[in-house]
C-alpha cells in the first residue's frame, strides 16, 4: 500500500496508531522525567502544579501537565530552560526579538540530527531525491530557516546551494545557470523572484524548477496558486518554530491537503486559547507542541498561538502521521465581540470561498452607546466580477453576511468597498479597528 | 445592435465622484449622459461617453473599479408620451427592466433613453419590430 509514495523514513511516516502511541507515551514519560530532574525552572512549574512524573503514564496524562509559553523562554533568557550543559550543545539559534528579548535556543549534536531527519521527511514528502539542486534561499544565521533546510536536503544527498536571502537577480541567474530544480524560500519571496525573473526576461516554464518549500510566514490557497502559476513549481507548505525544532515541525505532502505532523518527535494538540482545553479534532484552535525526543532544550505544551485544525480524513499519501490544516491566524488576534471568539482569520476564510470577493478586508469594531458591540466587515469587490446591477451586488453582500454569520454565530454587517483601497497583505496587514472603548 | 455603457463602482466618501469627472477631463473624453445608483455605503455610476474605450483605461488607471456594460440605447421623439411608448414595446414582452435613464440630444428634437435588460437581444428585435429606433455604439458615440 502506497509504495510509491515517495518518503525519507517509511516505518515511521507510516506507522500505525496501534504503534505509535505506545511511542510517543514512553517518550513523553521520559521527557518529564528528564525536566524535571535537570531543569530547576520546570521542577518548580511542575510543582506548583502538583504533577510529578511518576503521574505521567500515557501520552493522554499530557493534558495534565502546565503549559509552556515564549514568556518562560524570555523569563529563562538566555540557556535557563537548556536540560543539558553547554559542553554538550553544539549550536544556538534565536529568534529575533522584535518585541523584547530574543528567545534562544540549543541543539546537542543527536538534535541536530533529528532535525535533519524531519527536514529530510519534508523535502522526500515533495519528491527531492539525489540529484536534484536545492537552491536554499532561507536565512542563514541566527533564523532557524536556512541551516534547518540545508542539513534536510544535504541528508537526502542532493546538492545544495546555500544562496541565503536577498539579491534576487542573483538568486534568478543561479536558478538558471545552476539549474536548481527545488526552492527554499518565504512565500512572499518566492513571489519576488518570480517577478524579478519575467523582468529578465526568464521563461520560468522552461526552467527545470519542480518543487519549492515555502514557509516561515503564514500564506493562502490563493497565494499558493500564485506562485504555482508564477514559477512552474509544485508550492507546498512548511512549518516550524524555532521552541520545537526550526522547520521540520510538519509538512505537506504532494495532496497539499494540509501539513503532517511529525509526531513521533513533536505532539501536537489543539486547544481552547482562552481555557486551555483541548477542543475537539476538526475545530479551530491554538496549537500547543511537545517536544518528545529533544534534548538540549525539551518544552512541554508550548502555546504556539498558531491557530488551526487537526485534519481528521486520512491523507491519500498514506501517511499516517495526523495532518494540521495550513495556519491562518494567530491567537493574538482574537476579539471578543458580544461574548463571541472571533478569529479574523474565519472571516478570511469565508471570503476565500466568495469568488466576487478579493481576500482583503478590515474588521471595524463599534460599540454602540447603549452598550452593543458591533461588527463591520468591510469587503473589497473583485475588479473582475464587479456588477453594475444594484441588486446583484445587494445580493452579494447578504450572502458574505450570512456564511460569515453561520462561520461565526454571529451577525455582521457587510460593507462593499473598493478593491484596493484596503491595506496589502505584505506580512502584516491590519486586518482590524477596534474603536471600541473597552477602557470603561 | 447593443451600446457600451461605462459602469463604476464607488464607495461614499466625499471627492470620490470629482475624481472620476478629473481623471475623464485629463482623457479628454466627453459624457453624454450619466446615472448614478446608490445605497448608504457605495453606489455605482453609470455613464455613456463618446469614447469607451479611452474612458475605461483612463478610469481603470486612475485606481477604479471598471467594467463595460452592454446596454441599448434607444432614440425617442421629445415630446409627452415618447418614454411610455419604448417602455411598452420592451415590457409587453414580458422582458424586465433592470433599470433605465434618458437625456436629451443636442438639437433638442430627439431624446435617448438608455435601458439594460436581462435579455437585450429579445428586447432589441421588440423595439425594432414596434418602430422604435435603436442606436448603433456608433450612432450614440456621435450624438
Amino acid at each position: 500500500m502506497h509504495e510509491t509514495t515517495p518518503c525519507w523514513n517509511r516505518e515511521m511516516e507510516f506507522m500505525e496508531e496501534g504503534h505509535l502511541r505506545p511511542l510517543q507515551s514512553e517518550r513523553l514519560r521520559d521527557v518529564v522525567a528528564r525536566v524535571y530532574e535537570r531543569v530547576p525552572y520546570y521542577k518548580e512549574k511542575l510543582d506548583a502544579a502538583g504533577v510529578s512524573p511518576e503521574d505521567i503514564r500515557g501520552i493522554e496524562d499530557i493534558v495534565r501537565l502546565p503549559f509552556t509559553s515564549k514568556d518562560d523562554l524570555r523569563d529563562t533568557y538566555p540557556f535557563g530552560l537548556f536540560a543539558v550543559p553547554m559542553e554538550q550543545v553544539v549550536r544556538v539559534h534565536a529568534s529575533s526579538g522584535t518585541t523584547g528579548r530574543p528567545t534562544v535556543v540549543g541543539y546537542t549534536r543527536r538534535d541536530v540530527q533529528m532535525w535533519a531527519e524531519v527536514m529530510a521527511r519534508t523535502f522526500a514528502a515533495g519528491g527531492t531525491h539525489i540529484g536534484d539542486v536545492v537552491q536554499n534561499s532561507y536565512g542563514y544565521g541566527l533564523f532557524t530557516g536556512g541551516l534547518g533546510a540545508h542539513y534536510g536536503a544535504e541528508l537526502i544527498g542532493a546538492s545544495v546551494v546555500p544562496t541565503s536571502g536577498g539579491q534576487t537577480k542573483r538568486q534568478v541567474q543561479i536558478l538558471q545557470d545552476f539549474g536548481s530544480t527545488v526552492l527554499c524560500c518565504t512565500p512572499s519571496y518566492a513571489l519576488v523572484i518570480g517577478e524579478t525573473g519575467r523582468e529578465m526576461g526568464v521563461d520560468f516554464a522552461g526552467l527545470p524548477l519542480r518543487v519549492g518549500f515555502f514557509g516561515a510566514e503564514p500564506w493562502s490557497q490563493s497565494m499558493r496558486q500564485e506562485i504555482e502559476a508564477s514559477l512552474h513549481v509544485d508550492a507546498l507548505d512548511i512549518y516550524g518554530l524555532s521552541e520545537m525544532i526550526g522547520p521540520g515541525v510538519s509538512f505537506e505532502c504532494l495532496e497539499k491537503g494540509g501539513l503532517h505532523i511529525n509526531e513521533d518527535h513533536f505532539f501536537p494538540e489543539v486547544i481552547n486559547p482562552k481555557t486551555g482545553d483541548p477542543v475537539p479534532d476538526g475545530e479551530l484552535g491554538e496549537l500547543v507542541f511537545t517536544s518528545l525526543t529533544k534534548e538540549a532544550l525539551p518544552v512541554l505544551r508550548y502555546r504556539s498561538r498558531d491557530l488551526t485544525r487537526i485534519v481528521t480524513e486520512p491523507c491519500g499519501c498514506g501517511r499516517s502521521l495526523r495532518r494540521m490544516e495550513r495556519v491562518t491566524g494567530r491567537t493574538d488576534e482574537m476579539l471578543i465581540v458580544r461574548g463571541v471568539n472571533v478569529f479574523p482569520s474565519q472571516v478570511e476564510e469565508v471570503l476565500m470561498r466568495i469568488e466576487e470577493t478579493t481576500p482583503n478586508y478590515l474588521l471595524v469594531l463599534d460599540r454602540k452607546p447603549r452598550g452593543m458591540d458591533e461588527m463591520e466587515v468591510q469587503v473589497e469587490v473583485s475588479e473582475r466580477t464587479f456588477s453594475d446591477e444594484m441588486s446583484k451586488l445587494e445580493t452579494l453582500s447578504e450572502r458574505i453576511g450570512g456564511e460569515i454569520e453561520e462561520t461565526l454565530g454571529l451577525r455582521v454587517s457587510v460593507r462593499l468597498v473598493e478593491p484596493r483601497s484596503l491595506e496589502r497583505s505584505t506580512g502584516k496587514a491590519k486586518r482590524v479597528m477596534d474603536r471600541r472603548d473597552l477602557g470603561r | 445592435m447593443t451600446a457600451i455603457q461605462i459602469s463604476v463602482f464607488l464607495e461614499n466618501k466625499s471627492g470620490r465622484l470629482a475624481e472620476v469627472t478629473h481623471a475623464l477631463a485629463k482623457g479628454g473624453i466627453n459624457i453624454r449622459a450619466l446615472s448614478l445608483a446608490e445605497t448608504i455605503d457605495y453606489g455605482v455610476l453609470r455613464l455613456i461617453v463618446d469614447k469607451p474605450k479611452e474612458a475605461k483605461t483612463a478610469l481603470a488607471e486612475a485606481g477604479f473599479t471598471v467594467t463595460e456594460t452592454e446596454v441599448i440605447a434607444v432614440a425617442m421623439p421629445d415630446r409627452p408620451g415618447g418614454l411610455a411608448g419604448i417602455v411598452d414595446l420592451v415590457t409587453r414582452h414580458g422582458l424586465n427592466i433592470e433599470y433605465l435613464y434618458a437625456f436629451v440630444g443636442q438639437r433638442g428634437e430627439n431624446a435617448v433613453v438608455i435601458f439594460r435588460v436581462d435579455n437585450a437581444e429579445e428586447a432589441i428585435t421588440a423595439l425594432q419590430e414596434g418602430g422604435a429606433h435603436v442606436l448603433s455604439a456608433a450612432e450614440l458615440s456621435a450624438i
